[in-house]
């Protein structure tokens, strides 16, 4: 297996995006579109594209760059350290992770129209409060050549505002994929306030009429379609989690330095010291989890889920350990919405349920462990 | 003790293409069946030394073979015993020998701790005198740093050793000393400048156990062991040259020795106790699968020690062909030893009165990896070290 370094072409990678996303989406911009009601950056998105971060996973032959995950995950990383808003999971790396899987036309030209940035992706998948795959009970019922939908999508990252939709449904052949606009009539997309300040959906399906050309490989098919897509969003966001831990790491230990109290910086009391060194052990651990996972989806992707779930339950853990120690160390400042660390915390936490929380994700690696 | 080179050059590894399929076919050939186990641990240890009374004819017989290749301390170099290996090499090395379930061949404080300081900071003529007889398993080395008044404070170390002219003289207590009843040679710090700040006023010195006025009395430890000792420095004559590195700046080598014993200590957790999958321990005990309290305390650490696996293998690639990791031992240290512990105590949980009594083996192993988080450094050590260097937290 590849040496768990990041390699010199994933530092220029690293360099090149923190410049992008420090010019045109510092956590500013998250405030502001958050001020304006807004969960979408049309702008920022198609830098995005400019700069071959949509086509990032999307083959050579489909108009992508086809660098891989671990240089995936290095943008998710930076993203998330400046809590960017983008559909670049849901898009760049879910959709194409299960598109690529299929050689037929549709679906290559599904790949050149992300890679293009002509459309961006949704995944519909939960139906219950928690992240759950196998318990799908949105109806696909055979009509003719096609299919027609009826149920309820809940959770929808990017739902409300993505081009199109992946909806996983229950059929009598078993579980299958689609692929449709969003603006197909009969599905209702109703936006969540969420706390994150981005974008989720519920989406309600009625009577949509779907002809087969929308239907991902073959019916029954479904669940092995998306495994991949899954595990590669998965890691994604552990990656991004990752970066949105140590950005909140780093404004901790540098308020640390800066704040005096008694006649000293904080930074000097050892209970303080202690919490921080412990809080940056943790920040290791979970970053050797992040490079293997990266590793383990670009060299034996048949082979990676045990990698995915550690790196998705450590991220998790660390996450949310970096921005509640972030927001005690702060004090009072750390409870204002004037000041960033709130909106670390609210993405951690979104972060968090998104595609199996730490629970789910320990269980995976219980069960391959032999428990 | 000599000169005498110690690897048989017949057998050349270091720059064979095949690598692996070689060292596959040597220890097929080479390692005795009582041997392939996969026993590890204090007990199944090959300490060394003069007085070693081996376990078995295996053991004598593995330990002698891979010493006359270099393989009991495959990266060091050809000339001071080692085999020379890169850390791929090591690495492939380890996983066949796990793939037979080989015995390391010998373990011991030269090999972890002081042959790394001696190949940064010894003198030509130091490494041929000191280090090949480590690596044939001859000589057993014991670590001299605590003394009474001087844990955590190390430098805070009394011990002294005064200038006469050709030798040192050395008057003085140290403490916690593992195996110095046992042990040939002590690498000692020494103050060798009282006027000095402390740091700078400290020796690394070698000496020779049998030496007039040391002397040792073993101290008890609570898993039963008497492994480590007082030791009692009268009056004891050293050789000039056996001080390491410039005198009065034993504080460097000292620091340099503790990054390696921490590495080392971090990646013992990952073999002490009862192997390394939780699941297999839990899937044997009564309670272990119905109790979800248990359980889930054993998830978490599952999913911990994954993680902890992957940031050695981690910090060993970036630190190859350097120096070692550095401050950052004390990481590996804290998260290692920490994890142990709490492995440990699952353990012990799952396994209820059955693992109560001293003949069952798991109380002693849970009692010793206690000392994990105390020896070569506490954790709130580590924890302080990283603050200060690390994150540049401090006053
Ligand atoms: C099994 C075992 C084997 C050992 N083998 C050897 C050996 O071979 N050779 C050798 O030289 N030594 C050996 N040691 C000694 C070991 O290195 C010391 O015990 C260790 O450094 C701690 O020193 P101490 O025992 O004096 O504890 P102290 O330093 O007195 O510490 C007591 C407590 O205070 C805490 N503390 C101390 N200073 C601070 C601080 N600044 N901030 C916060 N907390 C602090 C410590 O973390 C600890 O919890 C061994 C110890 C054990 C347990």
């Amino acid at each position: 297996m590849a040496k768990l370094i990041q390699t010199e072409e994933e530092t220029m990678l690293q360099d090149a995006a923190r410049a992008l996303l420090d010019n045109s989406a510092p956590v500013s911009r998250l405030r502001a579109l958050r001020d304006a009601g807004q969960t979408r950056d049309d702008a920022l998105w198609q830098e995005m594209v400019a700069a071959g971060w949509a086509g990032i996973l999307v083959p050579e032959a489909a108009g992508g760059v086809d660098m891989g995950h671990a240089a995936a995950h290095v943008l998710a990383r930076e993203m998330g350290k400046t809590l960017t808003v983008s559909p670049f999971l849901s898009t760049a790396v879910i959709a194409v992770s299960v598109l690529r899987q299929l050689q037929d036309s549709r679906s290559q030209a599904a790949l050149k129209a992300i890679a293009e940035g002509a459309h961006t992706y949704a995944l519909a998948l939960d139906e219950g409060a928690k992240f759950n795959p196998d318990r799908i009970e949105l109806k696909a019922e055979k009509r003719g050549n096609g299919y027609v939908l009826n149920g309820e999508k809940r959770f929808v990252v990017d739902g409300g505002t993505a081009d199109r939709v992946l909806v996983l449904a229950q059929s009598d052949d078993g579980l299958c994929l689609f692929d449709l606009a969003a603006d197909r009539e009969g599905l209702t997309r109703s936006s969540t306030d969420m706390i994150d300040s981005r974008d989720a959906a519920d989406l309600t399906f009625e009577n949509v009429e779907l002809s087969g050309d929308e239907l991902l490989g073959a019916a029954g098919d479904g669940a092995s379609l998306l495994r991949f897509g899954l595990e590669a969003g998965q890691a994604a966001l552990a990656a991004e989690t990752t970066g949105l831990a140590q950005a909140a790491f780093g404004m901790t230990t540098d308020y640390l330095k800066e704040r005096k109290q008694f006649g000293v910086p904080i930074a000097s009391f050892q209970a303080l010291q202690h919490r921080a060194a412990h809080l940056w052990c943790e920040l290791e651990l979970t970053s050797s989890a992040i490079l293997h996972v990266g590793r383990m989806l670009d060299l034996d992707p048949g082979n990676a889920t045990l990698a995915v779930s550690l790196a998705k339950a450590r991220a998790t853990d660390t996450a949310q350990l970096a921005v509640r120690e972030g927001v005690q160390m702060h004090g009072g400042i750390g409870m204002t919405d004037a000041y960033d660390m709130g909106f670390y915390m609210k993405r951690a936490r979104v972060a968090a349920e998104w595609l199996g929380d730490y629970g789910y994700h320990a269980a995976q690696v219980a069960r391959m462990r032999g428990f | 003790m000599g000169g005498k080179m110690t690897t048989d050059t017949g057998i050349e590894f270091a720059d064979t293409p095949d690598f692996r399929k070689k060292i596959r076919a040597w220890l097929e050939d080479n390692c005795p069946a009582d041997m392939r186990d996969g026993a590890s641990g204090e007990g199944a240890n090959c300490w060394g030394g003069r007085n070693w009374v081996f376990s078995s004819e295996g053991q004598r017989t593995w330990l002698e073979r891979c010493a006359a290749v270099g393989l009991t301390v495959p990266t060091w170099p050809k000339a001071y015993g080692g085999a020379g290996l890169s850390r791929d090499q090591e690495k492939i090395l380890k996983e066949e020998m796990a793939a037979i379930g080989a015995r390391s061949p010998l373990n011991s404080f030269g090999i972890w701790m002081l042959g790394p300081a001696l190949l940064k900071f010894g003198t030509e003529a130091q490494k041929q005198e000191f280090l090949p007889p480590i690596a044939r398993g001859e000589i057993r080395w014991c670590q001299g740093y605590s003394e009474p008044g001087a844990g955590s404070d190390l430098a805070g170390v009394q011990t002294r050793a005064e200038d006469k002219g050709d030798h040192w003289l050395v008057n003085g207590q140290k403490i916690w000393t593992s195996y110095a009843d046992k042990a040939d040679w002590i690498f000692a710090l020494l103050r060798t400048d009282r006027d000095a700040p402390k740091h700078k006023g400290i020796s690394f010195v070698l000496m020779d156990m049998r030496s007039e006025g040391i002397s040792t009395r073993p101290i008890r430890l609570i898993s039963g062991a008497s492994p480590f000792c007082e030791t009692f420095f009268d009056d004891v004559k050293a050789p000039k040259e056996q001080v390491v590195g410039e005198v009065n700046r034993g504080w460097d080598v000292a620091k340099y020795l503790l990054t390696h014993e921490r590495e080392m200590i971090s990646a013992g957790g990952q073999v002490m106790g009862s192997g390394r999958a939780l699941g297999a321990v839990l899937a044997n005990s009564e309670t272990g699968l119905s109790d979800p309290v248990l359980r889930a305390d054993a998830m978490r650490t599952e999913v911990d020690a994954l993680a902890m696996e992957l940031t050695l293998e981690r910090y060993k690639d970036q630190a190859e062909g350097g120096q070692g990791v550095g401050d950052a031992s004390a990481m590996l240290k804290y998260a290692g030893t920490e994890l142990n512990k709490r492995r440990l105590e699952l353990v012990m949980a799952a396994a209820g009165s059955e693992a109560l009594n001293w003949e069952d083996g798991r109380a002693p192993t849970w009692l010793r990896t206690k000392a994990n988080s105390i020896e070569g450094g506490t954790s709130e050590v580590m924890l302080s070290i990283i603050s200060r260097r690390i994150l540049g937290l401090g006053a």
